[in-house]
């Protein structure tokens, strides 16, 4: 077997590991670590393929931003995950019932497809001379640039149309006033008073 | 990116610039006290940009590699949008300070709904049609909704933005098939899947369901339901917007993804458009006859008008095109005036909207009175006025694509729709006396009114030019 075939199983049961134990495990912050180990070997399995922009995207934001965002949710929230996973046993049957049919579906799709004849593939990858971020770049600052800067107006508006509709002045409230605040004189807001004792101010 | 491409984008560069600009000095000086400022700063910005449109050094071709189209259709219809959406700018600034949405955001998001707009008359590719489809949409959901405190407005803009979405959502399923069956988003890539004048069925598949998401656009029957509701409940400035500027953009639109995409195959829409033509003309005449709230009857009036637009679109020929950019135009300019009369309809302090209302009117403001006569009379086609014309110009285009049929029902339509126009007129000369209306109106109003209503007589003569300018801009579209 070769080094990237080893690796490879590697990977994948790092997968497989993660999501079973995922499903299993009693403790609901311990799922998330597992669905985290789970996405790193998905990442693994990425960069096995030549496709390192997919890996890196995986591991920033999902490790990086929606994994951590589940632990925070899962931390916060009280739930009682035992009695969520309690009915476990009684609908394992069907749970795996359908998964086969699922599975079957599956094969019986992927087992007869075949594509027409006189097809033409209309885009493919320029094999070998751009690397993926950099193909992905161009396409998106370069050739679809009118379209980014088009997104960046949408997403202008969006806030505009926020701010319009929900911000209110109120008048009531104190504000902090920050260039007053930086402009106030030492000397004049505090004034030395020496007490002579058994006086009073 | 080369010069050739910044050069054709230039005025919507210009526009958008301009909004960023003007929003960051408005927040940092005097907020909502920079509003009338900023209202004659944009609408002087898109005058300026309209004239050099119109008259400066024209850049044609494709650019952005294939993304955007500049050429004499889209430079007619910005034209057209950046002058009515000044227009309607001027003549609102006083009516919404006096209601008290003096806001300076309102101009802005004006502003960047004109760039989406003149993004989508100039769209060559799905993907920049739905861009700024949606730059120009979600600028109006948020103004039809800038009444916080009205319970109306909030509901027109909450109404607007859930059809507008499943609209979207219409148009991006039709877009994503017309991509899988063409094998690309470009309109010139599209139009060369069409052979010997039929589309295959996905691609009709898409086509069909691309229409339906621009027929709401235009609102067009079936796809009109929300009309008559953001008409009513959004601020009357903010309707008279609606009513003209967007319209025009959809309906180039259309024009542009009926002839640049699937112009190979104008008998696979043709009878799509056709029938949507027939039932806006006559759902619009009809239903309107049963209304009392003005804002309401001019939401039917214009899904009239917009039938006939289509029928202009429905001929499928070149001078088709240029008869619905004709009947566009000349529908922008009465729009115009109209509602400067409407939003400064009030009564201590008050806004009415109610028809009623104008119950002798003319006895007290003959002058206003006269004018509203004229452009009543012009959205009814009434023979002596320019709406007469452009209803005959659609009518014609029908006929000589050997649509009698649809012509002799637009007739029709046309004749039940006069009598609701009519109405009104009934109204402010013969009513029954009633509580005196007040119609204060700032003197860009009050130009916007009597000027709209003189070029409806005047322009008989020879329409202003715009037929020319048409008659290119359809050639260009269709070849």
């Amino acid at each position: 077997m070769s080094v990237a075939g080893v690796v490879f199983y590697i990977f994948a049961l790092t997968v497989l590991a993660g999501g079973v134990f995922t499903v299993v495990s009693r403790n609901p912050v311990h799922s998330v670590l597992w669905l985290i180990t789970a996405f790193i070997g998905a990442t693994g399995l990425f960069v096995l393929m030549g496709a390192e922009f997919l890996a890196m995207l995986l591991m920033i934001v999902y490790v990086g931003a929606v994994a951590v965002l589940f632990l925070f949710v899962v931390m916060m929230l009280d739930i009682d995950f035992a009695e969520l996973k309690a009915g476990m046993a009684k609908y394992l049957p069907i749970a795996l019932l359908i998964g086969v049919i699922l599975l079957i579906e599956l094969a019986m799709i992927f087992g007869t497809w075949v594509a027409a004849d006189g097809v033409t593939l209309l885009a493919r990858p320029e094999a070998g001379e751009i690397a993926n971020t950099e193909a992905l770049g161009r396409v998106v600052y370069t050739e679809y640039l009118l379209l980014f800067q088009l997104a960046g107006l949408v997403l202008l508006v969006a806030m505009i149309g926020a701010i319009v509709l929900t911000m209110r002045h109120r008048k009531d409230i104190k504000r902090q006033n920050v260039v007053m605040q930086m402009q106030r004189d030492p000397k004049a807001a505090i004034k030395l008073v020496d007490v002579k004792p058994g006086q009073g101010l | 990116m080369t010069s050739f491409d910044l050069q054709a984008i230039l005025p919507e560069l210009i526009l958008a610039v301009y909004a960023m600009l003007a929003l960051l000095a408005a927040v940092y000086t005097g907020k909502d006290k920079t509003t009338p400022l900023v209202t004659y700063a944009t609408a002087a910005v898109m005058l300026a940009l309209a004239l050099y449109i119109g008259l400066g050094d024209p850049v044609t071709g494709p650019a952005f590699g294939g993304l955007i189209m500049a050429d004499a259709y889209a430079r007619f219809a910005k034209v057209g949008i950046l002058v009515a959406a000044a227009a309607v700018l001027l003549a609102g600034e006083a009516t919404m300070l006096r209601r008290g949405l003096g806001r300076f955001e309102y101009p802005l998001l004006i502003s960047l709904a004109t760039v989406g707009m003149m993004i989508m008359v100039s769209a060559a590719d799905l993907m920049t049609l739905y861009m700024g489809l949606e730059l120009q949409s979600l600028s109006l959901y948020v103004v039809a909704a800038m009444k916080r405190d009205s319970v109306k407005s909030t509901e027109a803009g909450m109404k607007y933005f859930i059809l507008g979405a499943l609209s979207s959502g219409l148009l991006l399923y039709g877009a994503s098939l017309a991509y899988g069956y063409a094998g690309t988003t470009r309109f010139d890539g599209i139009i060369a899947a069409a052979t010997d004048g039929h589309v295959g069925m996905g691609l009709l598949f898409g086509l069909t369901f691309v229409a339906a998401g621009l027929a709401f656009k235009v609102s067009a029957v079936p796809f009109h339901m929300w009309t008559p509701d953001v008409y009513e409940g959004a601020p009357t400035p903010v309707t008279a917007f609606f009513a003209t500027a967007p319209k025009l953009a959809a309906m180039g639109l259309f024009g542009r993804v009926m002839f640049d995409a699937f112009g190979n195959a104008v008998a696979d829409w043709q009878q799509i458009i056709a029938l949507m033509a027939v039932l806006s003309m006559f759902l619009g005449a009809v239903a309107a006859i049963g209304q009392t709230n003005i804002k309401r009857l001019m939401a039917y009036s214009s899904i009239s008008h917009m039938g006939f637009a289509l029928l202009g679109l429905a001929a499928g020929t070149a001078y088709g095109v240029q008869a619905m950019l004709v009947y566009m135009a000349i529908y922008l300019t009465m729009n115009v005036g109209t509602f400067a009369f409407i939003m400064s309809m009030e009564r201590d302090g008050m806004q009415v909207t109610e028809i009623s209302a104008l119950n002798q009117y003319a006895k007290h403001e003959p002058v206003k009175a006269l004018a509203m006569l004229v452009l009543l009379f012009s959205l009814a086609g009434v023979p002596p006025m320019v709406g007469f014309f452009g209803k005959l110009y659609v009518l014609n285009a029908a006929v000589q694509a050997d649509l009698t049929w649809l012509a002799v029902a637009g007739v029709i339509a046309s004749v039940i729709g006069a009598f609701y126009y009519l109405r009104i007129v009934y109204y402010m000369y013969f009513g029954e006396s009633e509580e005196r209306l007040e119609t204060p109106m700032s003197p860009a109003a009050w130009v916007m009114l009597v000027g709209s209503a003189a070029a409806m007589l005047l322009g008989v003569i020879n329409l202003f030019g715009v037929e020319g300018a048409a008659a290119a801009a359809a050639a260009a579209l269709v070849n």
